[in-house]
């Protein structure tokens, strides 16, 4: 077997599989920081209740996105991260805001707790405009051109909808009484926006970057990948219809909205990936031409299926513990 | 004025490294204390320490904060500031730190939500078994990233092809000959960081008022760290030294402000080193003191500064950061003797006769915090011009940004960290001035076994 070329895809896969579930875990907790404002004073602790044992976890998968394309493409590490020097900046000053607060709010003395849950909020909104911002300029190929960087705009308003959507899901399962109504109306308020967002992109993709349009559209290519659009349109509908079904939502369904939601992450995750594949940087370098040496890739690669299923256990294992509705956040 | 974007990506990295290591520092050895409140409590069933346990894991949580968003920082500015590292060091760097990400971030984050708030959703045992995980985690992290830091210092189980690192021997390269020293002297600062930090903490309350048996208890636990470690520390420091003489000489030598090769170079104590000059303004020496320290013997070579070319470190920042350090540690030891004297042979709690202690461990409340940071300088900023030592220059691997732009994040960081540490101390310092609950403890309470009390009556805070 051919580890020089299995190693690189084994990783490629690894960085994608992260990738796609920290925008999922941290894309509700991103989200809800977003949705904080709207909500009153009681109701701010029940969201910040509903996030507390799990963000930090959930943020360690973008160091892990981020660890992987450092340990297994370090060519492209340098080339990405460099290009995305002002968004990675952004990104990481509203993580750090919105990740400090979280304790701040409830530490630094009640005077001070507005300011702290302003400051949530800004840094989410920071965190989750810069990531749409680089994911766009990535999808484009870091060119930074004005076409590419419209798009990578569009991207960089596509993202918070997304996470508000994925945010106001969590609340669905992780709150009740008047706060979950709040969350039914989120969630209906920013379906359609989301949907808009996401039907643009994917007619600007093909127009903004000659390669993915050449690989969308030629045949027999475009009739494998029509299950792709399909299923994800069914999943948006079924987002909507859960939103909209107030049996489903009373019946204790509501975390069918959640799971419509990560359909469509994993899908829009192939999608990309196809798109991409095989560069790990569009039409500047393969994932083969980034990989760093094959007995570097091995050692870690051991490391990686040793440990990634525990890790995925222990992550299960806490959801389960923190399962059911978001009660007042106790350290006692 | 046009600043060189070189010194500005350094002074950047600098900026986060040192706000970062701050809170790690902390973390790392106050995990562990928190596992020992923790187990007394269980054996025990004096509420007091679970009192303990309960103030102090609010504080834990705060750092453990701060420390996780500034840590996600540097991970992206090895890619933003320093692509040539991980382009040309990457096989080895890369999996070093794959491997922290792994088996201890994810550790750490995952069990640090049973630990902080899962107290009433599992069981005793496996409250404490998370704390452990906990505490294991965040010193598997400083185990990784030292062994990475260390490579950098003392490079082995490598070879070089065309200027790109390949492994040999992971091994090796793994535990490379400053790995253990530094290892050893960082898990060993942070129980001293943490140590001091709980005695300056309780001290404080004491002084306020505010205090309660468990604020007193937790005085006495950092009193007897303090006294133990703080001395073991200046031995590792010794014997870490040593190593360093022995493999980065050039290091030593600005650490020393030794300018010429000589046998039996003198200790120089105070001084102003003089780059242009080569030579040390206004110095006060030891004759024979430096050979004695760091060859163990009264006529001892020591290699020079001038020895070197231009390949030295800054020697005025390295010089004054040793000193900082070696004064701080000293202290440390004096004020740690004192403590566990005051503390454990007097067996006094009463605020007005230990008045002047409760001062000294107040003043001494970051001491950790000055030592970590200046002994890091010193062990940074005299790895320099290199980021491999000998082999990779650190101007080599500089990314093309312009200054503007440099200068521009510098300064928003700067503000940021500057307005977070204010802030993290501002709430510290709130969080110190809610009285004690374990005031309300009658002695009959503090003698029952085990199981949670209701309550009610407790005011304020633990």
């Amino acid at each position: 077997m051919d580890l020089g070329y299995w190693l690189p895809l084994f990783f490629a896969g690894a960085m994608g599989l992260a990738l796609l579930i920290y925008v999922v875990l941290d894309g509700y907790d991103l989200g809800i920081g977003l949705l904080l404002p709207f909500a009153d004073e009681d109701e701010k602790d029940v969201m910040v209740a509903a996030i507390g044992p799990f963000w930090d976890a959930n943020e360690t998968w973008i160091v892990l996105g981020v660890g992987i394309l450092l340990i297994a493409f370090p060519q492209a590490h340098g080339l990405v991260l460099t290009s995305l020097y002002l968004p990675v900046t952004l990104m990481l000053m509203g993580l750090i805001l919105r990740g400090v607060s979280f304790d701040f709010r409830v530490k630094a003395g009640d005077k001070h707790k507005a300011k702290w849950n302003m400051l949530f909020a800004v840094g989410s909104l920071i965190a989750s405009v810069s990531q749409g911002w680089m994911l766009g300029a990535f999808v484009t190929g870091l060119t930074g051109d004005a076409t590419n960087t419209l798009f990578a705009f569009l991207i960089a308003l596509a993202l918070p909808a997304l996470y508000i959507m994925l945010g106001a899901s969590w609340l669905l399962i992780k709150t009740e009484g008047a706060l979950f109504k709040k969350a039914v109306h989120w969630g209906r308020l920013a379906v359609l926006p989301m949907g808009a967002f996401l039907l643009l992109i994917s007619i600007a993709t093909p127009l903004v970057s000659a390669t993915i349009a050449e690989k969308w559209f030629t045949l027999p290519n475009a009739i494998g990948l029509m299950p792709i659009p399909i299923a994800t349109g069914l999943a948006y509908a079924g987002l909507i219809w859960v939103f909209n079904s107030n049996r489903i939502l009373h019946n204790g369904y509501g975390w069918l909205a959640f799971l419509s939601l990560i359909v469509m992450c994993v899908l829009a995750s192939i999608g990309l990936a196809y798109s991409l594949f095989p560069d790990i940087v569009l039409g500047r370098l393969s994932i083969w031409e980034a990989a760093s040496a094959t007995e570097s890739l091995l050692f870690t690669f051991w490391g990686t299926v040793i440990t990634l299923p525990m890790i995925l256990c222990y992550t299960f294992f806490i959801y389960r513990v923190f399962r059911g509705k978001a009660t007042d956040l106790s350290y006692e | 004025m046009e600043f060189d974007p070189f010194l500005l990506a350094r002074l950047q990295f600098a900026a986060n490294i040192s706000f970062h290591i701050l809170f790690p520092t902390i973390t790392i050895g106050l995990c562990w204390v928190l596992f020992y409140f923790r187990l007394r409590y269980t054996f025990s069933g004096d509420k007091a320490w679970e009192y303990a346990y309960f103030f102090w894991v609010k504080i834990f949580a705060l750092s453990f904060a701060l420390g996780v968003v500034s840590g996600i920082t540097m991970s992206f500015q090895f890619g933003t500031n320093w692509p040539g590292f991980m382009e040309r060091a990457g096989n080895i760097a890369g999996p070093l730190l794959g491997y922290e990400v792994l088996t201890a971030f994810f550790l750490e984050a995952s069990f640090l939500g049973i630990m902080l708030f899962g107290k009433n959703r599992v069981s005793n045992r496996l409250h404490l078994v998370s704390c452990a995980l906990v505490a294991v985690g965040t010193s598997f992290s400083a185990f990784w990233i030292l062994s990475l830091n260390s490579w950098m210092q003392t490079p082995t189980g490598f070879r070089l092809e065309d200027g790109v690192f390949f492994v040999d021997s992971w091994w090796e390269a793994i535990f490379n000959p400053s790995f253990p020293y530094r290892l050893a002297h960082m898990l060993n600062a942070s129980l001293l960081t943490a140590a001091f930090l709980i005695m300056g903490v309780s001290a404080w309350r004491a002084r306020r008022q505010v205090d309660g048996p468990a604020t007193w208890k937790v005085m006495r636990t950092g009193a007897l760290m303090a006294a133990v470690l703080a001395p073991l520390q200046v031995w590792i420091g010794d014997l870490h030294g040593l190593n360093t003489l022995e493999h980065q000489p050039a290091k030593i030598a600005a650490m020393e402000g030794i300018w010429e090769t000589e046998k039996g170079a003198p200790l120089t104590l105070f001084g102003f080193p003089d780059e242009e000059a080569k030579t040390n303004h206004m110095a006060i020496t030891i004759p024979h003191g430096a050979s004695l320290i760091l060859t163990h013997d009264w006529n001892g070579e020591i290699q020079g500064l001038n020895e070197f070319g231009d390949d030295i470190p800054p020697v005025a920042p390295v010089f004054w950061s040793f000193r900082v350090m070696v004064g701080v540690g000293m202290l440390m030891v004096l004020v740690g003797w004192w403590a566990a004297w005051g503390l454990f042979r007097r067996r006094d709690e009463n605020r007005d006769n230990q008045i002047w202690l409760l001062r000294a461990l107040s003043v001494m409340t970051f001491s950790g915090w000055v030592a970590v940071l200046a002994g890091w300088y010193v062990t940074e900023i005299g790895r320099q011009p290199w980021i491999v030592s000998g082999l990779l220059r650190t101007s080599e691997v500089v990314a093309d940004h312009s200054s503007a732009t440099v200068m521009g994040t510098l300064f928003g960081y700067v503000l940021l960290y500057a307005f977070l540490l204010v802030s993290y101390i501002a709430a510290l310092r709130y969080m110190a001035t809610k009285p004690a609950r374990s005031l309300t403890l009658t002695p009959q309470q503090r003698a029952m076994k085990a199981e949670r009390i209701d309550d009610e009556s407790a005011q304020g805070e633990a």
